[in-house]
């Protein structure tokens, strides 16, 4: 696909420029764990539930160990030894452990190997579930096959039985993918809430609980229409690698995972995320979960015609850090926005433009494609004909992933009949432009060439700034959505910890392995 | 004068209306969203598009004619009382005003863990597309986040030398919120920093009434952004730099 005229020299030099900007933040992630990425270890050990006080088991023993023991060892090594010197299983241990004041870290230690071979058993379980429900995904989507451009809409009633009731309308009215919107702030949470809730604030919290209700609400509207419906959550936050785990024990197909997001919309300390979004990504690889990121944000606080660029180099950089975790590019769902305002005077060529951009830059990944919201203003026809707009160049320029985009946004969240006519103005512009993409040829050096020569030329020169400035000094400058991060600033700093040379993290081994392996 | 929607002649009334009802497309499931139509005083409702959207759920677009009417005479207007200005016009009078940025500190204080409030104030991004302070020219806005105990939101008041103190109480059980803005407070004039301060309270429970009850400058509710809170303190630097 080369409709663009594209400058491929610099596309490459745009590719060293990235990897270089995510190699150097990888050495200082290589170095250091956080107390969610050793939650994560716990979780996938199989230790679920919470404590009289609503405080999850996982929270409990990393604290504990944070407390009382030598936290840079990594907890393998705590659980290993507590096993061994108690004789006990993971099971009877944690019931003797709430029973007895005995702190995790009251056992002697033991040594790497031994670590790991008690510890086996336990993640060999789970990671086995999670290899199992990625052959029941591709089992699925082959069987049924999958659209082109899939349609993906959000549900965010804070119950998540009436999440389920409107997901199904939605499934059953033409979506291909859902995704439950998270109550407000858990992001910002350093535990995930457990069990089935019904009460949120503009959202439905992120439960393991939750994820399994809507699978299997989701599989069973997909078996009656004989389509497989993907289910979407968030991970990007403070507990990243716990709700990539979650997702892959309980099937969902997208995350969102970006600690750029975190780093710039919820001020979440930069150190923290990279170190977080490494595992969970690593994790999303191996469970075979789509990644979306959130460079689309970047234009609802910058001016989308001036800072074009930011959202391009961006792409760059978050596709250099999923190859540092591991991850496939049809696995990375890169994000960007339908945002310019809409008056300005030949906004749809240079939308066309940026677009088209993305999807040459990265064609094998299932770009993710974000609808208007900045500059929709309450009138509901006008914002249903910047749709239309959009799902026009959302197939003009074959996206993946196109999240509709809904008439009352910034009203209220949607009627369920929002939702359906949202997916049949996304479906008539399917089908009635359907070979629209492979007819159409740009004009040499015309409007939307130059705009796209432009707008990657901009991202070049930004990304060479960023590989000589660093990437922690960049977010201090704020280049991105014009907000600047302190390094040492910003929410869950204090679970940041260095890793000693006897750190051991069985999950993250047995993960490295298989990836070298395959 | 009385008036009543205009379609296309004066006076005719004529409205559009649409919505979903929980049961599938039906003769009866259309002649009831028509009862609806006439339930809400639409003369002769016309049922112009009527569509299945999923299993038990159908949709309608229904136009009639309204019998309403108003009096403009009789209708009054409470003016706003609040003065707000828009976030360029804060960021010039702020450049043309002041010195230094105007340090502004927030937090959902005590046991409260929810930041919306205070994120939808603050953060870069804000809410509903009104930008909150930290992207504000001559502001430096600092979020403390959820659950910061009032001695450490004075600590770090004290040590960035805070010209305003943004409290947020977001959900509250048997009244904690209360007793927690009012622990501030004489936290505040026990460290005589109280009138140092502009000390701000905002939630959904708070209102300006009860904030100034409570011993604070100023309390914002819902509907409130980052701009009315803006407009609020620069106003009340001017007012106190006169005196």
């Amino acid at each position: 696909m080369n409709k663009l005229n594209l400058n491929n020299e610099m596309i490459t030099s745009c590719r060293n420029y990235a990897k270089s900007i995510a190699k150097d933040v990888q050495a200082y992630i290589n170095k250091h764990s956080t107390v969610s990425v050793e939650r994560t270890v716990l979780r996938l050990l199989g230790i679920d539930g919470v404590d009289k006080f609503d405080v999850p088991i996982v929270n409990r023993l990393v604290e504990d160990v944070k407390e009382n023991g030598d936290i840079s060892l990594g907890i393998s090594i705590y659980i290993a030894s507590a096993l061994k010197a108690t004789n006990k299983s993971l099971n009877d241990y944690l019931e003797a452990y709430f029973d007895s004041r005995d702190s995790l870290t009251s056992y002697n230690l033991i040594s790497k190997s031994e670590v790991k071979k008690i510890l086996k058993p336990y993640y060999e379980k789970n990671l086995k579930k999670i290899t199992k429900n990625r052959e029941i995904r591709s089992k699925l989507i082959n069987k049924f096959g999958e659209r082109k451009t899939e349609l993906y809409v959000i549900v965010a009633t804070g119950n998540i039985d009436e999440d389920v009731l409107q997901a199904q309308a939605a499934a059953r009215a033409g979506a291909d993918i859902v995704a439950v919107i998270r109550s407000t702030g858990q992001s910002l949470l350093d535990y995930v809430p457990y069990g089935k809730t019904t009460e949120g604030f503009g959202g439905t919290y992120a439960t393991q609980e939750n994820f399994k209700i809507m699978r299997q609400a989701l599989d069973e509207v997909g078996g009656e229409l004989n389509r497989y419906i993907k289910l979407v959550n968030y991970a990007s936050g403070l507990c990243m690698p716990e709700i990539a785990a979650m997702g892959a024990l309980e099937r969902l197909d997208v995350l969102l995972n970006d600690s750029m997001y975190g780093i710039i919309f919820r001020d979440i300390n930069m150190k923290r995320t990279f170190i977080d979004q490494y595992f969970s990504r690593m994790l999303n690889s191996y469970s075979g979960i789509i990644i979306n990121t959130g460079e689309d944000n970047y234009l609802t606080t910058s001016d989308a015609v001036l800072e074009a660029h930011t959202v391009t180099a961006s792409q760059f950089i978050n596709e250099a850090f999923a190859f540092e975790a591991h991850l496939p590019e049809k696995l990375m769902g890169l994000g960007h926005a339908f945002e310019i305002n809409p008056n300005i005077e030949n906004s749809f060529l240079m939308e066309i433009a940026q677009a088209q951009l993305s999807r040459e830059l990265f064609p094998n990944a299932p770009l993710k494609y974000m609808p208007p919201t900045k500059h929709i203003n309450g009138n509901i026809f006008r914002a249903y004909q910047q749709n239309a707009l959009f799902n026009i160049v959302t197939n003009l320029t074959e996206q993946k992933i196109h999240l509709l985009g809904m008439m009352t946004e910034a009203i209220h969240t949607p009627f369920i009949s929002d939702r359906y006519l949202a997916i049949k103005n996304a479906e008539m512009v399917q089908q009635s432009m359907k070979s629209l993409a492979d007819e159409i040829v740009f004009k040499e050096e015309g409007f939307i060439q130059k705009r796209a020569n432009k707008v990657l030329k901009n991202a070049h020169s930004l990304l060479k700034e960023i590989k000589t400035e660093g990437m922690f000094k960049t977010l201090e400058k704020g280049v991105f959505a014009e907000t600047k991060r302190a390094e040492n600033a910003g929410k869950g700093l204090d679970g940041v910890f260095e890793k000693s040379t006897n750190y051991i993290n069985v999950v993250s081994a047995e993960l490295e392995a298989y990836f070298n392996e395959n | 004068m009385k008036i009543r929607p205009y379609g296309d002649t004066l006076n005719d009334g004529l409205v559009q209306v649409s919505f979903t009802l929980p049961i599938a497309l039906s003769a009866k499931a259309t002649q009831a969203a028509k009862e609806l139509a006439k339930n809400m005083g639409l003369i002769n409702p016309s049922v112009v598009h009527s569509e299945e959207i999923g299993k038990n759920f159908s949709f309608y677009i229904i136009y009639g004619a309204l019998n309403a009417f108003v009096d403009l005479e009789k209708i009054k207007v409470k003016e706003l009382e609040k003065s707000s200005k828009s976030k360029k016009e804060i960021e010039e009078i702020i450049k043309n005003n002041f010195k230094k940025d105007i340090v502004v500190i927030g937090a959902s204080t005590g046991t409260d863990a929810h930041t919306v409030g205070i994120d939808a104030i603050m953060n870069m991004k804000g809410f509903d597309g009104h930008y909150g302070l930290e992207r504000y020219q001559g502001i430096k806005a600092i979020n403390l986040g959820s659950q910061v105990s009032n001695e450490d939101f004075i600590k770090i008041a004290r040590k960035e030398k805070a010209d305003v103190l943004l409290v947020s109480q977001t959900v509250t059980q048997k009244d904690v919120h209360l007793k927690n803005l009012v622990d501030l407070v004489e936290l505040l004039e026990s460290e005589e920093l109280r009138d140092k301060v502009i000390l701000i309270a905002g939630g959904a429970r708070i209102n300006h009434e009860l904030a100034k009850e409570l011993g604070y400058d100023a309390g914002f509710g819902p509907g409130n952004f980052a701009e009315d809170v803006a407009s609020f303190i620069i106003d009340e630097l001017l007012n106190r730099k006169e005196d």
